[in-house]
């Protein structure tokens, strides 16, 4: 199957090209970091004899700083997905190595899409893996786990999905780097404007909560983020959230209030579809 | 030959325009099966682009055409094209061998007859020595010799090579030769994009000129060739012997030689007792061919570009 060979063929260019080793290094690095602070953490002694038991203090900070930790793994596998799928779909247009894959019986959506599934392997397989390495880490070190950790680094695949299936659109037309770097603009665009969103939430500005509406439907990378923040979050952060009266949570990047709709899930999924589907209109009508 | 009712390649008044740029006005010809043609013309001619629309690569402006008996474009019958594209368009990062799997696993070939295709090939154009190095540490030779190579792959029907010998030593442009001739001998239809006059002189049966996108003459080259003319070397030549030379056909001067175009064999005795007669002194009478050159810069306008 032809999408299988080029998705294949992409993912070796990038093993070649020492791009999985150079992740696979850099990634080590990171962990090896936050594991060393996060036993650092677990070492702290907590006060006792106050509303909240020593140990209930301990995973409360360690919730929110492997909040924090995740949401640099998020933005690096923003980059990665922007920075990684800009040239392979756009370098061999420039190369011409595309004239001599599409002189075969290839069809052009076939090359796409298997272009769109070595990248998605590949970020999606890298996100997978450190996640579960840091995860563990994590609880080797502290004895603490998120309580939903599966469901939030699926999302955080969603969101380099969704970025990944931009850059790749983008790159049918536009330079490698052109492509990559409004890529990661419109990811930055998009996480303030779910800031401004989420401001109008807490204090019912019904204009600035539409700005946050219109900015996660039209490119979801913030609101799946957010998504995977509340998998993140332990019951008493939850419950203090609730507790707090107005959904002052809203405003920061870091926290989220309510899971994602499966409607808005749905949304993302069509999103991916659509954006791709342009992609195959632009590439068919691109000249050679 | 039957290949004139079912050609290989059949055009009709292709256009392609870029803008306001005009790349094939008006493209009309038909290639033969099992023939080398060569289509010939200065560089910006549209060649390229010509190859491009028959391969589906771009798609014309107006007017259509058939490959193989197929629509362009059309998936089934790229099964049965190899091409090798003007510059070296491969994955550098592969080896040799790895790159001509590749391509097997692209022409859908079945799956059984990759690894003999991929050694076939590279026998065919001499790198079975190193077909395991990386294509990035080939000379420039050998990376066009291996896109043949890829281009040959499963015994297509229609081969395109679009400049296939530019980026080879005088010793690489001789072994394509008898490889070139070796794919007529199995019946395959060779198309062969060049500007190199010498080369499509020595290997193809019929070539088409382009010019401006446009097919100027087309033919076999017996046919396009059959012009002859004679080459004088004269002494004393006065206008009364300049209008002796002139009643026998065209003529043109290139320093001590003139040349009569269109002139029959069997009358180069008679012009010569005509000079003898107006008092002329011959040197040197020599009839010839016109060559491919001639004929080429005949036809085909210079630009100023």
């Amino acid at each position: 199957m032809i999408v299988l060979t080029i998705a294949r063929l992409t993912l070796a260019e990038a093993a070649r090209r020492r791009l999985f080793l150079a992740l696979i290094i850099l990634t080590a690095l990171a962990v090896a970091l936050t594991g060393w602070g996060f036993a650092q953490l677990s070492s702290v002694q907590f006060p006792t004899g106050g509303d909240v038991t020593p140990e209930a203090a301990r995973s409360l900070i360690v919730s929110q700083v492997l909040i924090l930790v995740t949401f640099m793994f998020s933005f690096v596998l923003a980059l990665s997905a922007a920075f990684i799928s800009a040239p392979v779909m756009a370098e061999d247009l420039e190369s011409g190595v595309v004239l001599a894959i599409l002189a075969r019986p290839v069809r052009r959506i076939e090359l796409l899409l298997g272009k769109w599934l070595g990248v998605l392997l590949l970020i999606g397989g890298y996100a997978v893996i450190s996640g579960v390495v840091e995860l563990l880490v994590v609880d080797l070190t502290t004895g603490y786990l998120p309580p939903e950790p599966v469901q939030a680094v699926v999302l955080l695949v969603a969101e380099a999905t969704v970025l990944l299936t931009l850059t790749l659109t983008l790159s049918t037309r536009v330079s490698a780097i052109a492509s990559g770097i409004i890529a990661v603009v419109l990811f930055g665009v998009t996480w303030i404007l779910g800031i401004v969103g989420g401001i109008g939430d807490a204090f019912d500005t019904s204009q600035l909560s539409l700005v946050g509406a219109v900015g996660r439907t039209l490119l979801p990378t913030d609101a799946l983020w957010r998504g995977a923040v509340f998998h993140l979050e332990p019951a008493a952060v939850l419950l203090a959230y609730e507790q707090s009266g107005r959904n002052v949570a809203a405003i920061f990047p870091f926290a989220a209030t309510q899971p994602l709709a499966p409607a808005f899930l749905a949304w993302c999924a069509a999103w991916i579809v659509l954006v791709l589907a342009i992609g195959w209109w632009s590439f068919r009508r691109r000249e050679l | 030959m039957s290949g004139d009712a079912d050609p290989a390649i059949r055009t009709d008044t292709l256009v392609k325009r870029f803008g306001s740029t005009t790349a094939l006005d008006g493209l009309t010809m038909a290639v033969p099966r099992g023939e080398v043609f060569g289509f010939l013309g200065p560089n910006g001619a549209g060649k390229t682009t010509a190859v491009k629309v028959l391969l589906g690569l771009t798609r014309p402006t107006a007017g259509d055409g058939e490959i193989l008996g197929r629509p362009l474009g059309d998936l089934t019958a790229r099964r049965r094209i190899g091409y090798l594209p003007e510059l070296f368009r491969y994955q550098a990062w592969l080896t040799g061998r790895e790159l001509l799997l590749l391509h097997c696993r692209l022409a859908r070939m079945p799956r059984a007859s990759h690894a003999a295709a991929a050694d076939e090939a590279l026998g065919l154009v001499g790198l079975s020595e190193r077909a395991n190095d990386r294509i990035a540490g080939y000379s420039k030779g050998m990376q066009q010799r291996l896109g043949v190579g890829a281009a040959l792959l499963g015994r297509p029907e229609l081969v395109f090579l679009d400049e296939p010998t530019s980026a080879l030593d005088p010793v690489g442009r001789m072994e394509m030769r008898p490889l070139i001739r070796g794919l007529r001998d199995r019946g395959t239809t060779v198309f062969l994009n060049s500007h190199l006059l010498t080369e499509v002189e020595q290997v193809c049966d019929r070539v088409a000129i382009v010019d401006r996108g446009k097919v100027v003459a087309m033919g076999t080259l017996e046919d396009l060739l059959a012009a002859r003319e004679v080459a004088l070397r004269l002494g004393g030549l006065d206008a009364a012997g300049r209008a002796v030379v002139a009643g026998f056909g065209e003529v043109r001067e290139d320093g001590e030689w003139l040349f009569v175009r269109g002139l029959a064999e069997d009358r180069v005795p008679v012009l010569v007792d005509a000079l003898v007669g107006a008092g002329v002194r011959v040197y040197a009478v020599e009839p010839r061919h016109e060559s491919l050159e001639e004929r080429f810069s005949a036809l085909v306008t210079r630009t100023a570009a």
